[in-house]
């Protein structure tokens, strides 16, 4: 194994670690705006506020961790993806701070009820998947254009692209799908009845739409990356477990039964779906300009910062676990029994 | 170099991002502190007031450290959007202390959501203190790799240049450049003090403003206290930072004092404004560059004569330059005023108008905050990376920065006018004098 697999393994896992955690609370906001506009909102609120609360910054963390660590491990990216994305990263920059900040207003400090803005807290949730997911259309070549050594994005190509609206349909379905399964969990186990009927009802809704757009982006990609699709089929025995797990999520919600399993199942259906993808996207990190041979590190610096992460990682995972213990776990806390807010 | 100049237009996003998120950023690193303190001399002298004055301050601080980490995040990925040959460069040479701040930052963000969501969780109100450790020691980390990162820009080393490529790359010689030791601690005892001072305001105002309760004099004797250490650490510490421009940014001394031919026994220009070379106005105190950058009358210092014309900072820095020092002297002497009248019980201390300098003093601070890190950033002007890249080679060449600096304006003045709004709130709700008889109801209960 060399020392560019291990970093593009790593940020990927963090990436993947990103998409899950991002996806729940992105949801969260989405099902409590929808249930406040459906007159429902009693129901949920409580629930998804003593999940978000104690988490919501660790998730932010997550997508630093991406983008830095991309940087650090592979440098070339900054000049490709820096300056073709200001536009979109800008966009999702703004969403991001809009919507991290409207939480902790509204939560520790105001208290803000207002319906608008739980409208808009809920709608930002599905914009920042769709403006976060162009990257991945871009990376698959043919969006970007090198003007005299320096890159530039082609956004009508970018705009009228089918592939890239699958992305964007799948990650918001995703989003809906991963949110509403956790949540199904999490209210079963704070013993809330009725929130887990509701989530789980959103949760049967939302898998078709994401199985449905994940096979269809397969498909696209036989005519925008034929190079790609084939490495992709190389690798169809990983799809094939995803959809075997993803069916197994589907037929424990829909017999209302072990929900915590539920979840698990569901986190490794992504987690095959996305490492195959990523695999099969080996060896580029942007087709057909940047693999990630000829955009790596210095040597030095790759083991500095491997060393750097394996230290982390050992301050980091008791942490996080201590984290979990105290909040995700803890019966009392989850059932809401007390509050212990400074 | 009209607007039309995208050097300009990115620097100007920068600039705008930084020096918003450094308001939160300054808080974010000091304010955990003082919250520790408070709670250990409440655990220490058994005194409610103080663990009040912990969770109250705890409670402001969650909504500043919401706006630190989304600026944080925005600047931290504007770094690439706007510099992406710099940051294509620096990620061969400096990524290790920008990956070793995201731990610190995940480290702080763990604990504290966990020490936000456990008050009277605990029996023993040590172990509730034990979790603010890694809060306050991941704040100081995080602005200590940070400022390892912005030491490398103004000091580069540990790499070679070879035909344009970087060859022979040492992560650990390049964390470690000159100007880390002036840096992190001028960094870190400036966030301190400021935080303090910021503190104090609040409670002087609270004092002004009708509540005359003895909590409130305790917050401000104690926040009062940690200030003058901190101002006299900031001063010291201020000393060295200019010995160290002296020797290896010494363009940056010079532009900052208006300093043009190289010779001993340099005069320090206070204020003043610029006509052609000459400084009018100004204040000069004879020998004093001299001693601070050399500790000695005689030492020589480098004037600006001896630079090439396109490889100097612009000479407004002076101003800012001033700016600093003058605040910083006055906010380390009315700190150390009010703690020497304090103890000997002087009247003058409770007087409305010195009350009224108190509140004054945290925005002061902050000040003084902006218009040193503008020093620092302008000063390195015309350098990104200084002797190595130009800024104007760092930037992007796309052709939107106009449109984000205005997207980002707009974010930045609703996150600001929210912050305000959502603070006050906050605490009007629910003063100090409600949350006590509450405390002391919950009490009588239980008994």
């Amino acid at each position: 194994m060399t020392l560019e697999i291990i970093g593009i393994s790593v940020l990927w896992l963090f990436l993947f670690l990103y998409v899950i955690v991002a996806s729940i609370d992105f949801g969260a906001g989405f099902f409590n705006a929808y249930s406040a506009f459906s007159d429902k909102q009693h129901i949920l609120t409580g629930i998804i506020q003593r999940y978000l609360s104690p988490v919501w910054e660790v998730t932010n963390v997550f997508f630093v961790f991406f983008f830095v660590g991309i940087i650090g491990f592979f440098p070339q990216t900054a000049f490709y993806y820096g300056t073709t994305l200001l536009v979109p990263a800008s966009i999702a920059l703004i969403l991001l701070a809009v919507r991290g900040s409207y939480y902790a207003f509204a939560t520790y400090g105001a208290k803000i009820n207002h319906r608008g803005y739980i409208y808009m807290y809920g709608l930002s949730g599905l914009l920042l998947p769709a403006a976060l997911s162009p990257v991945l259309a871009i990376s698959e070549g043919g969006f970007m254009r090198l003007e005299g050594g320096q890159p530039s994005l082609d956004y009508w190509a970018l705009f009228t692209s089918p592939l890239m609206w699958s992305i964007v349909v799948l990650s918001i379905a995703a989003v809906l799908y991963i949110s509403a399964v956790f949540l199904t969990w999490y209210a079963w186990k704070a013993g809330d009845e009725k929130a887990t009927q509701l989530v789980r009802k959103y949760a049967l809704v939302w898998a078709g739409p994401t199985i449905v757009t994940a096979t269809g982006i397969i498909f696209e990609l036989r005519g925008h990356n034929p190079e790609h699709y084939a490495s992709l089929l190389d690798l169809w025995w990983m799809f094939a477990l995803s959809f075997l797990l993803f069916l197994g999520t589907v037929f424990l919600i829909w017999k209302k039964r072990n929900y915590g399993l539920a979840f698990i199942l569901l986190v490794g259906q992504f987690f095959t779906a996305f490492f195959a993808y990523g695999a099969s996207h080996y060896p580029y990190l942007l087709y057909p300009h940047l693999t990630i041979y000829d955009s790596f590190t210095n040597e030095s610096m790759a083991i500095a910062l491997i060393i750097a992460f394996i230290a982390g990682l050992g301050l980091l995972l008791p942490s996080l676990y201590l984290l979990f213990r105290l909040f995700l776990f803890d019966k009392d806390y989850v059932k809401g029994k007390s509050d212990y807010h400074a | 170099m009209g607007f039309e100049d995208v050097a300009l237009q990115s620097r100007i996003l920068t600039l705008m991002t930084l020096s918003f998120h450094i308001i939160y950023a300054t808080i974010g690193v000091g304010v955990p502190l003082m919250i520790m303190i408070a709670q250990w001399v409440g655990i220490r002298k058994n005194d409610e007031h103080y663990i009040l004055l912990a969770r109250r301050w705890a409670r402001g601080f969650v909504i500043t450290v919401a706006v630190g980490v989304v600026t944080g995040t925005a600047i931290g990925l504007q770094l690439s959007l706007l510099w992406p040959n710099f940051m294509q460069m620096a990620g061969n040479v400096i990524a290790l202390p920008l990956f070793m701040e995201v731990f610190a930052f995940f480290f702080e963000a763990i604990f504290l959501g966990i020490y936000l969501y456990t008050w009277d969780r605990f029996e023993d109100q040590r172990k509730h203190f034990l979790l603010l450790v890694p809060v306050a020691l991941g704040a100081a980390a995080s602005s200590v790799f940070i400022t390892i990162v912005n030491s490398f820009m103004n000091a580069p080393q540990g790499f070679d240049v070879l035909n344009g490529e970087l060859v022979n790359v040492s992560p650990l010689l390049a964390m470690f450049s000159p100007a880390v030791p002036t840096k992190v601690a001028h960094v870190l005892s400036t966030a301190f003090m400021t935080s303090a001072f910021i503190l104090a305001s609040i409670a002087a105002f609270r004092l002004l403003r009708g509540s005359n309760h003895i909590y409130h004099k305790k917050a401000l004797f104690l926040t009062m206290k940690l200030a003058l250490i901190f101002s006299v650490a900031t001063a010291i510490i201020g000393d060295f930072s200019g010995k160290y421009l002296a020797e290896y940014q010494p363009e940056k001394l010079a532009a900052a004092e208006w300093h043009f031919e190289t010779g001993s026994e340099a005069e320090l220009v206070l204020f003043g404004v610029l006509d052609g070379e000459e400084p009018k106005y100004a204040i000069r105190i004879p020998y004093a560059l001299s001693i601070l950058a050399h500790g000695v009358p005689s030492g020589e210092v480098i004037g600006l004569n001896d630079f090439p014309e396109d490889e100097i900072p612009p000479l407004w820095i002076h101003y800012l330059f001033d700016t600093m020092v003058t605040l910083g002297m006055w906010l380390a002497f009315f700190s150390f005023v009010y703690v020497v009248g304090a103890w000997r019980g002087w009247s003058i201390v409770t007087r409305t108008w010195f009350r009224w300098l108190t509140v004054l003093s945290g925005p002061l601070a902050m000040l003084a905050i902006q218009a040193g890190w503008w020093f620092t950033e302008v000063g390195r002007q015309p350098w990104i990376l200084r002797g190595y890249m130009k800024t104007s080679e760092g930037a992007t060449t796309s052709g939107q920065v106009d449109l984000m600096i205005v997207m980002f304006a707009g974010l930045y003045v609703i996150l600001g006018i929210g912050t305000v709004v959502v603070l006050s709130r906050m605490y009007k709700r629910n003063p100090v004098e409600k949350e006590l008889a509450q405390r002391e109801s919950v009490k009588g209960g239980e008994e």
